[in-house]
């Protein structure tokens, strides 16, 4: 039997196999999110230094760990689709962006939520958190070039010279933010202790696989949409169940 | 039917530039205003501190000298894709890239450079020391052509849309980000009494790495635009 | 007494008459070599300028084009040869502008190949590039130079070298006489197509692809436009053009190709 590896590289195939698959991520995304949350917030011990305020970094980690994560996937299906022309991974680049972006988001709220109690400002130029709010402003001008294209195969590929530019330049703004915020601070955020005690461990492991496991529900979801806006006029769609209700 | 070298056709297509600059020389100035009038807010705003306005000087010298560059570089390509020479441009017998760096020289010489010349008087403005202006204006001379560089590329993803130099600029600052860092971080270690090789050396890098790469991708983003 | 002619006189004339012999047979056989060499050379020119001929031909093989995502046309097959002229026919919005310009290689098509001389243009497009012209909707001149400049400049773009008089005389022959050196942006829509037009006259490439050349032209500069491509096919070139208007060229019958 040959596999053929490309059956689910159209649009109409991967459709049905999202839909397929989207309760598979969604439901064990929930469980660790409860069970994550309770390891971190009532089993976890209190922190030596920064009491009970330095909780919130279970949701501030994995989110930002996992919006670099999602810059480089999206910078790479972006790729793909600019080099083989295929359509659907300009989809998932696009489907990527706005969920890279809230998680962006989210990990700059964090970590002011975080900074408030612990250093009494809410924003502290931190060289990570700059470069998170950097990455937030590539996420932002990704979406703003597609949106403001009409033509749907110019905006993919557009998007696409300007996710690999902008992955190309990260460990660059990385490195220039790293160096300025050195010049000018001087101490950093950071994680109280040299080991992390076993509980932490764990919530920490929970919520960043929930969170993983969130996205790529979400994302799924979004390219569906993406798929049947852009495949309106074919007839695959046009025969689909949920079309004709 | 003789071959034009490449320094042949970079020559062509900077003169062509420039003349055509020289015929319409009120945008040229529009940009100079700008930057002088954007520099000239701060003191305003924040007072007349000396020691405060000798501390913000190169910061703010930069960010004027960002965002005149941002509004220029909408006008890099635009008025070339609305008369229809640039898709000539695109079909000629000869590497886009070089023709895309000729366009990226012949700008940075008309908004770039004169930044560059007038920073000085800004810098008096905001009483600089002359050595910290020094490293100021070289900064600006090292740093200016980045900032054309990496623009270029924006302004040929988003020929002929709405969003105009905003959408630019949205796209291009995060990446114009390093310079900024580094030129005026070059000034503060001067003003700290350290040298400034660091940064003026890591600037130089960057004017070398875009030098190399973003004339190709400035092409391969034309080719995208005019498809 | 017995006859003077000795039994050994045959080897020794034989000896005397063989380098001869030899002689006259070489130089007969060079002779002979030398003609059939003279002969086969002339048959190969006559049959490399015959293949040359059909080399200089462009080839479309089930091409297919969208514009956004809407399919424009499919499975659109042609060759043209030198002194052939194709007019390209369709209702608007069929894809006339997108099939030219796809041509011209601003971008892919959806399916199908476009070979120049045997060769795919999308792997040898300086080359192709050298040997095309192509005549949009919009002018391709800046408004702030001359018409002399503009010609100069697009000329020399093209790897087409031309004098200050070369241009000047192009400009006069398109009906410009005593407008040369104004800024375009005086001139009129119809003096300024004439101007985007000049360069037909200077431009050495055999391929032309025309979109809509007659636009905004009065009837005398078409005239002339129809009398620039009549020379221009009489001297082995090729045009590809789409026109709302009628275009005749004497002597050549017009090829049409209909995307509707």
């Amino acid at each position: 039997m040959t596999i053929n590896w490309f059956k689910y590289s159209a649009p109409s195939s991967f459709y049905g196999l999202a839909g397929k698959l989207i309760p598979w991520f969604a439901w064990p995304a929930g469980v660790l999110f409860c069970v994550g949350l309770y390891i971190g917030f009532f089993v976890a011990p209190t922190d030596a230094v920064q009491s009970e305020a330095y909780r919130i970094i279970f949701i501030h980690v994995p989110a930002s760990i996992l919006s670099m994560i999602i810059y480089i996937v999206m910078a790479g299906y972006a790729a793909l689709g600019l080099i083989f022309n295929t359509r659907l991974s300009s989809m998932m680049a696009t489907a990527l962006a706005p969920t890279g972006a809230l998680l962006a988001f989210v990990s700059l709220w964090t970590g002011a939520l975080w900074g408030k109690p612990t250093w009494g400002a809410w924003w502290v130029w931190d060289a990570r958190l700059t470069s998170e709010l950097i990455l937030l402003f590539l996420y932002l001008g990704f979406i703003s070039l597609q949106a403001s294209i009409d033509d749907p195969r110019r905006a993919d590929r557009a998007g696409a010279l300007l996710a690999i530019v902008g992955s190309v330049n990260v460990p660059i703004i990385y490195f220039s933010v790293q160096w300025w915020n050195t010049l000018h601070q001087g101490s950093t955020i950071k994680l109280s202790g040299t080991s992390m005690h076993i509980a932490m461990q764990q919530a920490m492991f929970a919520m960043f696989m929930a969170l993983w496991l969130y996205v790529i529900a979400v994302v799924l979801m979004r390219v569906r949409s993406i798929i049947l806006e852009r495949e309106r006029n074919t007839q695959w769609v046009t025969e689909l169940k949920e079309y004709q209700q | 039917m003789s071959k034009l070298s490449p320094f042949g056709l970079m020559g062509l297509v900077i003169v062509r530039d420039l003349t055509l600059a020289m015929r319409r020389r009120a945008d040229v100035m529009t940009i100079l205003i700008f930057f002088v009038m954007v520099s000239s807010l701060f003191p305003l705003a924040v007072g007349t501190e000396a020691d405060l306005l000798r501390k913000m000087a190169p910061g703010v010298v930069w960010v004027a000298a960002l965002l005149a560059s941002m509004l220029s570089l909408s006008r890099m390509f635009s008025s070339d894709y609305l008369d229809g020479t640039l898709e000539q441009m695109i079909i000629v017998p000869h590497s886009l890239s070089m023709l895309v760096l000729s366009k990226i020289i012949a700008h940075w010489m008309l908004s770039g450079l004169p930044l560059v010349l007038i920073a000085p008087v800004l810098g008096l403005q905001f009483d600089m020391s002359g050595q910290a202006l020094m490293i100021l204006v070289v900064t600006l001379l090292l740093g200016t052509p980045v900032l054309s560089i990496i623009g270029a590329i924006g302004a040929a993803l988003t020929l002929g849309l709405r969003g105009g130099g905003v959408l630019i600029s949205l796209l291009v600052l995060p990446l114009c980000i390093p310079v900024l860092i580094f030129g005026t971080g070059a000034v503060a270690q001067v003003l700290d009494g350290v040298s400034a090789a660091a940064n003026l050396s890591l600037l130089g890098a960057l004017l070398l790495m875009s030098l190399l790469f973003a004339p190709w991708v400035t092409a391969q983003a034309l080719r995208i635009s005019l498809e | 007494m017995r006859s003077t002619i000795q039994p050994g006189i045959l080897p020794v004339c034989a000896i005397k008459i063989l380098p001869l012999a030899i002689g006259c047979l070489h130089r007969i056989l060079r002779k002979f070599i030398r003609q059939s060499y003279i002969i086969f050379s002339y048959l190969q020119r006559i049959i490399m300028s015959s293949l040359v001929k059909n080399d200089r031909m462009l080839k479309v093989t089930n091409l297919a084009c969208a514009r956004g995502e809407q399919e424009l046309f499919a499975n659109v097959c042609f060759e043209l040869h030198a002194g052939e002229m194709l007019q390209v026919l369709g209702e608007n919005g069929s894809g006339k502008t997108t099939l030219l310009r796809t041509l011209c290689g601003f971008s892919q098509p959806l399916a199908g190949e476009i070979f120049w001389q045997g060769k795919v243009i999308r792997d040898a497009s300086e080359e192709y590039h050298a040997d095309i012209i192509y005549l949009g909707h919009l002018n391709a001149i800046k408004d702030e130079l001359s018409a002399l400049e503009n010609l100069r400049i697009s000329c020399t773009l093209a790897d087409c070298e031309i004098s200050d008089s070369d241009a000047l005389e192009a400009l006069r022959n398109m009906g410009l006489r005593g407008r040369e050196t104004f800024p375009v942006k005086l001139l009129s829509q119809g003096q300024r197509r004439r101007v985007a037009l000049a360069r037909l006259l200077l431009s050495k490439a055999p391929l032309w692809i025309l979109d809509e050349p007659l636009a905004a032209l009065d009837v005398e500069a078409a005239v002339l436009i129809q009398d620039l491509i009549a020379r221009h096919l009489k001297d082995r070139g090729m045009v590809i053009y789409t026109t709302h208007q009628t275009l005749e060229v004497s002597g050549t019958e017009i090829r049409r190709l209909s995307l509707s």
